[in-house]
């Protein structure tokens, strides 16, 4: 194996697997490198069904949609190392230098692009402020969801769950079928982090109540957890006082949220958009260093893999187009009821007659309109029935237009609900 | 009136059945009208779960069933699918149980990982 290639890939998720899948296709040299012993990133722990809607048009579990690809990516012969983990990355004025602990000691590898696909970490007990001990049987929903799946290993017996997240409600319903008694889901906020048919096929299937405006005081318990005190918060998330109550459990999964991961990319100077928590990127996935690619939940957490998929083909792809002219990067402005939007920047100098563009909306709202406009006129709007944070959206927008002196700003707008 | 939640993909339309018209409103598309009448007179779901192996690199393999079953059937199914021990090195979409409980669909493995190693 050589050490230099064309383009080199970090993670073997969604993102990663299919970015280098579009690199090589478009005949880039590339390697992919990951951390764990097998291909597939976090999807091989979700073996609930709901992926590849939109690209295959089936209800998938998550390893039969990834091992679709790795299928693929093994027939192209891409180069690839496991149980290998990048701690460092350079950048030199020739190329960047990776430093990787592989299971023949510390290597170094170099590459003319990166696509950085590491994608998000969970928040953890040390995220989200709880009063008392820290006895076993208190991990992130994500943890125990790796430890039954992989390991045949159920964590607790009379479990409740922190936070409305995706993962703990899948994982609520997936400690029910294991056996396991599921005593509640307490949320802070007033309204549900998860998708509404999570909230319906993996709670009200299963009676498991969802108690909203709640949130865990206090854990008990030496060495494993005994008890939890839940208490009731106002408006401004404020505990009300006389609310509290102690439930015995001896498991609490936290489903407090997902984080990109990006300090990889960190050490070589790209940017973190304080909305999504992920890579900046421009319309081709590229983050504010020239040559170094985002894909997946390392740009924004994603809740649907058919997109994060797509980010990884655009950005493979890309890495393989010279570039005509340096980049000049326009930051497009957000406004109204916008939560996130994805890419926050055009460059100016590459194709913008398809740019994918994908948002959340900061709030539940009846018939928002989406609009985009370039120096005040509205060259883009799109009605919804309805648009909620948990679900992402996607469009895909003719910027053409826009040039170097333009005034881009994208808006939602809506009845708040 | 009655409301439901489509499961049938992530937008999770809220949707509203008059029971005397059989007249739905509140889907954005046409499986959201199926969902709702099977939801109200024979309630659907799938299960994905996973089962015991006998080899130690890969201690358990996630296996689902083929088609939706009866959504009071699921504990009859997963006690079923809990007295499965995998002895062979089965591939994606191998069958595990065949025709569960005569319910007319069978318990499939989704993974390769028996092959991994
Ligand atoms: C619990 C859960 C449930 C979900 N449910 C659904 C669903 O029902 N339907 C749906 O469509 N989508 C769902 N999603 C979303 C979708 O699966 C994810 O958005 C997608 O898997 C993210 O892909 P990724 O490639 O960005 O990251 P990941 O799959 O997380 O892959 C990142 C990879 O990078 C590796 N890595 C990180 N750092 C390094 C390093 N320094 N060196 C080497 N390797 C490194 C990691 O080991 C990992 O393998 C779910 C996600 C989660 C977490
Ligand atoms: S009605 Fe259609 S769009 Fe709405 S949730 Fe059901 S399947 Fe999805």
């Amino acid at each position: 194996m050589n050490n230099h290639y064309d383009l080199i890939v970090i993670g073997s998720g969604p993102a990663g697997i299919s970015s280098a899948i579009s690199a090589k296709e478009n005949g880039s040299n590339c390697l992919l490198i990951e951390r764990e012993a097998s291909l597939g990133g976090i999807l091989k722990q979700c073996i609930h069904d709901g992926f590849g809607l939109i690209t295959f048009n089936e209800k998938l579990s998550g390893p039969e949609y990834i091992e679709r690809y790795i299928e693929k990516f093994k027939k192209l012969n891409i180069d690839y190392l496991t149980l290998a983990f990048v701690i460092d990355i350079k950048k030199t004025p020739e190329n960047f230098i990776l430093e990787v602990v592989t299971r023949d000691g510390i290597k170094e590898f170099y590459s003319d692009s990166l696509i950085l696909a590491c994608g998000c970490r969970e928040r953890t007990a040390k995220g989200v402020f709880i009063h008392g001990t820290r006895p076993y049987g208190v991990l992130t929903a994500g943890s125990a969801q790796a430890l039954v799946n992989l390991n045949g290993v159920v964590v607790g017996k009379n479990v409740c769950i922190l936070g409305s997240g995706d993962i703990g409600l899948i994982m609520a319903r997936r400690m029910v079928l294991e056996g396991a008694n599921v005593i509640g889901v307490y949320e802070i906020k007033d309204t549900p982090s998860g998708l509404s048919r999570n909230i319906h096929q993996c709670l009200n299937d299963y009676n498991i109540p969802l108690h909203l405006s709640t949130t865990v005081k206090r854990v008990f318990g030496y060495e494993r957890l005994e008890a939890i005190e839940i208490v009731k918060v106002d408006k401004n998330f404020k505990p009300i006082d006389g609310t509290e109550e102690i439930i015995e459990c001896d498991t609490l999964l936290l489903s407090v949220g997902l984080i990109p991961e990006n300090e990889l990319g960190e050490k070589i100077g790209i940017e973190i958009d304080s909305r999504t928590k992920g890579a900046k990127c421009d319309n081709n996935f590229e983050t504010v260093i020239d040559n170094v690619y985002t894909c997946g939940n390392s740009t924004h957490v994603n809740d649907l893999v058919d997109y994060v998929s797509l980010s990884g083909k655009i950005a493979g792809k890309m890495t393989t187009i010279k570039k005509d002219s340096p980049r000049l990067l326009k930051d497009i402005i957000i406004k109204g009821n916008t939560m996130y939007l994805v890419p926050q920047m055009l460059n100016i100098n590459s194709d913008l007659s398809n740019v994918e563009m994908f948002f959340r909306s900061n709030c539940d709202l009846k018939e928002p309109i989406i609009t985009i406009s370039v120096d005040g006129n509205i060259i883009f709007k799109k009605k919804y029935m309805v648009l909620r944070p948990p679900e992402m959206e996607k469009i895909s927008v003719n910027l053409s237009q826009v040039n170097k002196d333009s005034t881009i700003e994208f808006n939602i707008e809506g009845i708040k609900l | 009136m009655k409301r439901v939640i489509c499961i049938e993909c992530p937008n999770g339309c809220a949707l509203e059945i008059n029971e005397e018209t059989l007249e739905v409103t509140g889907n954005r598309c046409k499986r959201g009208e199926i969902f709702i009448k099977s939801e109200l007179t024979n309630p659907k779901r799938t299960i994905q779960t996973t089962v015991k192996t006998i080899f130690k690199e890969v201690p358990v393999v996630p296996v689902r069933v083929s088609s939706l079953i009866p959504k009071d059937k699921i504990f009859d199914v997963m006690k079923e699918i809990k007295k499965v021990v995998i002895d062979k090195k089965l591939k994606i979409g191998d069958v595990v149980i065949k025709d569960v409980l005569d319910l007319g669909v069978d318990v499939i493995i989704t993974s390769n990982k028996l092959n991994e190693f």
